[in-house]
């Protein structure tokens, strides 16, 4: 088939970096779901900030009058078993979720970045030390290794981002590691070197630039993966704690009630299930559009 | 021109046409020639003028569906492969017609054994059982030679050679006897030495088994030494057609006349070999130059030739050439091979 | 093969001290000592104090870790602070439920995921293909927490086709088998399905078209192993996943696993029954990781000759 993927791959060598990015952008807005995640994530970013002024709704007030209400115009999802406004609830709980989503993987990546491309640029004992600390940190299974670290630093938002960032920094340190190896061969990083450019800036401004594509990528991977870890962790009873509205705790706390007011449990997890199918639909497209060697 | 009982294979008006986003792309265009009964002939070309793709849409192993391919007629010793099934066309690879690949390491499944691929046409076409299998391939790994066979059998490809794993691909091509066999650039992966020798073999194996081979390369070396022959390829159409004779003593078309300059002398080093003597580059299918679609690489264009694409013409016995210089003025030739 | 395999064990060794010494030190670092929780204020001074001078708290941490390592070697992972029991055998008593649990969802998972997507690949962009990979798309983005809810809810409150929560029997393991399998099916599903189309793409399976081959032959004897490399390798490196799901699981649908017994440990502040379970399912993790490599080099003529060749 040489012929055909000569017929049909006739793509110069050498992208410049303004058609690299006009490519990737069509190529993400041809993607029709990964459109769709991104208006949903627009929307949903949109109603978190807002939420104060666009819910009628007290996400704290109790009001033991009103349990566990069936939905209604007024309640449009009923209400738990205080008494409050489920959909408000669950708007507040969005705020949780994204800067959870985000923060998280901002650091992970960043932790991740660094040792990789340490790791696979210096090579030798550098790299026996990281790659050693990355394969015991992938051991773990992931929600144990958050769980203990919540034990120990104890159950709040912050610690979250520490024991998320904990457990993700391994899996980008290896994917930036794999790629950093591959481009040390390529013929302008060896021209960089022969011109006596220094090895931290060859691995800052040479190196880095070539993984962002694929940073981006895990990035926006790394985000539904953290919301999942967090509702996880929330419904566990080790992360978010009342009376935070966070989507696992809602559910932990609506599955009490779910004979009477199945809602209460079941609109958060369609609240986490529909962000986290939106990021995928975002981060599977960025990664067609920017990387398609990552593909799968 | 067409003679049955003497051609194994006859091939007109090949088409094959790639479905893309941006519109269809005709990889191959107005393609005819024939293979005589015993005959080596020549397919020749820079990659990318369709040789593989020749190949590749007579074997019936075109990607689809985006690959179309179309015909008046593929003629292989009196079946009509042009309108055949897909399930006919099926049965009568690697039983009537086989092919052998470029690359001998990635056109062998690496977790199986060599002897279960090199004898799976045997299982395919003839329902053999496995000793009978074992026994046929030990045979033609003697044929093919390659040494201490009885061993090589429960090897896996990649702890055999690359010549070796060569000549099991000619073991596997040629193990039902076919009547013809297809050789796609069958030496470009393999050092000098072991090109040579599988040349060699190819050749031996055309005097003693008697089947006919289609020899896919960009050498025109390989073209001199083993073909009677020769197609000279271009941008998807076949632009000189001869026997190998003429065309090295006479050739008609600057495309060819390019190519023969492009060929070393002996003095020169193996870096020169590599360097193209023409100049420019084979045009994107998907973009042809209007008229003929060697105008923008031809040392010889007219006027013509800017406007109109040039007819196949006859220069003499069995010597065509697709070339304005050529056309007479009365006669555009048409319904010929070529 | 022998050679590998012991050289793999080697490997693993660095990463399990790292393990034990990672979780030694977030753990015993933990603010609150652990004796005064467990005495409350009822107990005096001097009690307190010999009871640490019993646990050996006092001691710099590096003796305590290493005491602890050469405790947890010879299979001793202390006591229970809140049961007061051997907390390898509270592990031992509970672990033949998550492997009985994690069995019944990796079967699932198999049987589920790899049809699924050999199917999706052949009929690549049809229906059914689409019909799957929504499906697997979904096991992966619902919380398990959650479809377990939703499966109790209606299988087992509005059906009562099965038993809510509880452990006395197969009905009992079905639903959580299911909730835990599906998200790994849908893994398996997506890796089966690019694999093979990976491997569709290979020259190999154009010679074997070439033969004359059938093409439902192409893809089982000539696509199909290669294919299933990656898959078999990703199912057992799985189990790390499974076993991070049977937390889950197992509190929701109240099966008394390994998984449940670490959320009790969180709970009650039970400390070294928390790093024994905790360090118990690592090293069934770095087991499975041990196991796909083997396996890896099991499957594939390639690495094994390769091994051959380093062995030497």
């Amino acid at each position: 088939m040489s012929q055909s993927a000569a017929v049909t791959n006739d793509l110069p060598e050498v992208i410049e970096e303004a058609s690299f990015l006009r490519d990737t952008m069509r190529g993400f807005r041809k993607n029709r779901m990964a459109m769709v995640g991104l208006v949903f994530v627009c929307l949903l970013v949109f109603l978190a900030i807002f939420a104060p002024i666009i819910s009628p709704h007290d996400p704290y007030r109790v009001a033991l009058d009103e349990q566990l209400l069936p939905a209604s115009t007024t309640y449009w999802l009923g209400t738990d078993n205080f008494g409050r406004d489920v959909l408000t609830r669950i708007l507040y709980g969005a705020r949780i979720s994204l800067v959870v989503g985000t923060v998280p993987s901002l650091i992970s990546l960043l932790i991740g970045t660094f040792m990789g491309i340490l790791s696979g640029y210096m090579g030798g004992k550098t790299d026996f030390v990281i790659m050693r600390l990355a394969d015991t940190m992938i051991a773990f299974p992931s929600l144990l290794l958050a769980m203990v670290v919540m034990y120990t630093l104890g159950a709040n938002l912050f610690n979250i981002f520490i024991a998320l960032a904990l457990v993700g920094w391994a899996g980008v340190a290896r994917v930036v590691r794999s790629q950093t190896l591959a481009l040390k061969e390529k013929e302008f990083i060896e021209a960089a070197r022969a011109n006596g450019t220094s090895r931290v800036r060859i691995m800052f401004s040479h190196i880095f630039p070539n993984v962002t594509p694929t940073l981006i990528v895990l990035f926006s991977l790394s985000i539904p993966e953290a919301i999942m870890w967090e509702s996880s962790l929330s419904f566990l009873g080790v992360g978010v704690q009342p009376p935070e509205a966070s989507w696992g705790l809602l559910v932990a706390k609506g599955k009490e009630y779910l004979f009477q007011a199945p809602l209460v449990a079941i609109m958060p997890g369609v609240a986490i299930l529909m962000t986290v199918l939106a990021f995928n639909f975002i981060g599977d497209g960025l990664r067609d559009a920017l990387d398609p060697s990552m593909k799968d | 021109m067409a003679n049955p009982s003497g051609n194994v294979l006859s091939v007109r008006e090949l088409r094959t046409e790639f479905r893309g986003g941006r519109g269809n792309v005709r990889v191959l265009d107005d393609i005819s020639f024939d293979v005589g009964r015993g005959r080596i002939v020549g397919l020749v070309g820079e990659s990318g003028s369709g040789k593989s793709m020749t190949a590749l849409s007579l074997m019936g192993l075109v990607p689809k569906p985006q690959g179309q391919v179309s015909a008046k007629s593929i003629n292989l010793d009196g079946i009509e492969l042009a309108s055949i099934s897909p399930d006919g066309l099926r049965q009568i690879r690697g039983r009537d017609m086989a092919m052998v690949f470029q690359e001998p390491m990635t056109s062998l499944n690496p977790v199986r054994k060599v002897w279960e691929q090199v004898g799976e046409p045997l299982r395919i076409h003839q329902g053999l059982g496995r000793r009978a299998i074992r026994d046929r391939v030990l045979e033609m790994f003697e044929l093919v030679g390659i040494p201490e066979p009885k061993a090589r059998l429960d090897a896996y490809p990649h702890q055999l050679s690359g010549g070796l794993r060569q000549r099991a691909m000619i073991a596997m091509g040629l193990i039902c006897e076919p009547k013809l066999l297809i050789a796609d650039e069958p030496t470009t992966a393999l050092d000098v030495t072991t090109q040579a020798q599988i040349l060699r073999l190819m050749q031996e194996l055309r005097d003693r088994v008697g089947t006919s081979i289609i020899m896919i390369t960009h050498d025109l070396g390989i073209i001199a030494e083993m073909c009677d022959e020769v197609n000279v390829m271009y941008a998807g159409q076949i632009v000189e057609q001869a026997n190998v004779f003429d065309l090295f003593e006479n050739p008609s078309h600057p495309y060819t006349r390019g190519l023969l300059a492009s060929i070393p002398k002996s003095t020169e080093s193996r870096i020169a070999r590599r360097m193209p003597s023409i100049p420019g580059m084979v045009p994107n299918l998907a973009r042809l130059p209007s008229g003929c679609r060697f105008r923008p690489r031809c040392t010889d264009a007219m006027a013509i030739c800017q406007t109109r694409e040039p007819a196949v013409t006859d220069l003499e016995k069995d010597h065509r050439a697709r070339c304005w210089l050529h056309a007479r003025q009365d006669a555009i030739s048409q319904g010929e091979p070529l | 093969m022998l050679m590998f395999t012991v050289r793999r064990i080697l490997v693993s060794i660095p990463v399990l001290i790292g393990i034990t010494a990672i979780l030694f030190v977030m753990l015993n670092v933990v603010p609150g000592d652990p004796i005064a929780l467990l005495m409350k204020e009822h107990a005096s001074p001097d009690v307190i104090e010999r009871v640490r001078a019993q646990m050996h708290l006092d001691d710099p941490l590096i003796t305590r870790y290493f005491r602890f390592l050469f405790a947890a070697l010879q299979g001793d992972l202390g006591t229970s602070i809140k049961l007061n029991r051997s907390v390898t055998t509270l592990i031992m008593n509970a672990f033949p439920n998550t492997l009985y649990l994690a069995g019944c969802a990796a079967l699932v998972s198999w049987v589920i995921g790899i049809p699924a997507g050999i199917l999706s690949a052949v009929r690549r962009d049809s229906f059914v293909d689409h019909f799957f990979m929504g499906f697997s798309l979904l096991g992966v983005s619902m919380p398990i927490f959650w479809s377990a809810l939703l499966m109790q809810y209606i299988f087992a409150v509005q059906l009562k086709w099965l038993p809510v929560a509880g452990f006395y029997g197969f009905e009992y393991v079905i639903l959580p088998a299911i909730v835990l399998g599906w998200s790994s099916a849908g893994v398996i599903a997506r890796l089966t399905r690019s694999s093979l189309l990976e491997v569709m793409r290979h020259d190999y399976i154009r010679t074997a078209r070439a033969k004359g081959a059938r093409e439902i032959s192409v893809i089982s004897r000539h696509a199909l192993k290669n294919a299933l490399i990656p898959v078999v390798t990703i199912m057992a490196i799985q189990v790390a996943s499974l076993l991070s799901g049977a937390v889950i699981t197992e509190a929701i649908f109240g099966i008394p696993g390994v998984g449940r017994i670490s959320i009790n440990a969180i709970q009650a502040r039970d400390m070294p029954l928390l790093q024994g379970s905790v360090l118990f399912a690592t090293v069934l993790v770095i087991l499975g990781n041990l196991v796909a490599d083997i396996l890896y080099s099991v499957l594939d003529p390639r690495i094994r000759s390769q091994m051959r060749k380093d062995a030497r």
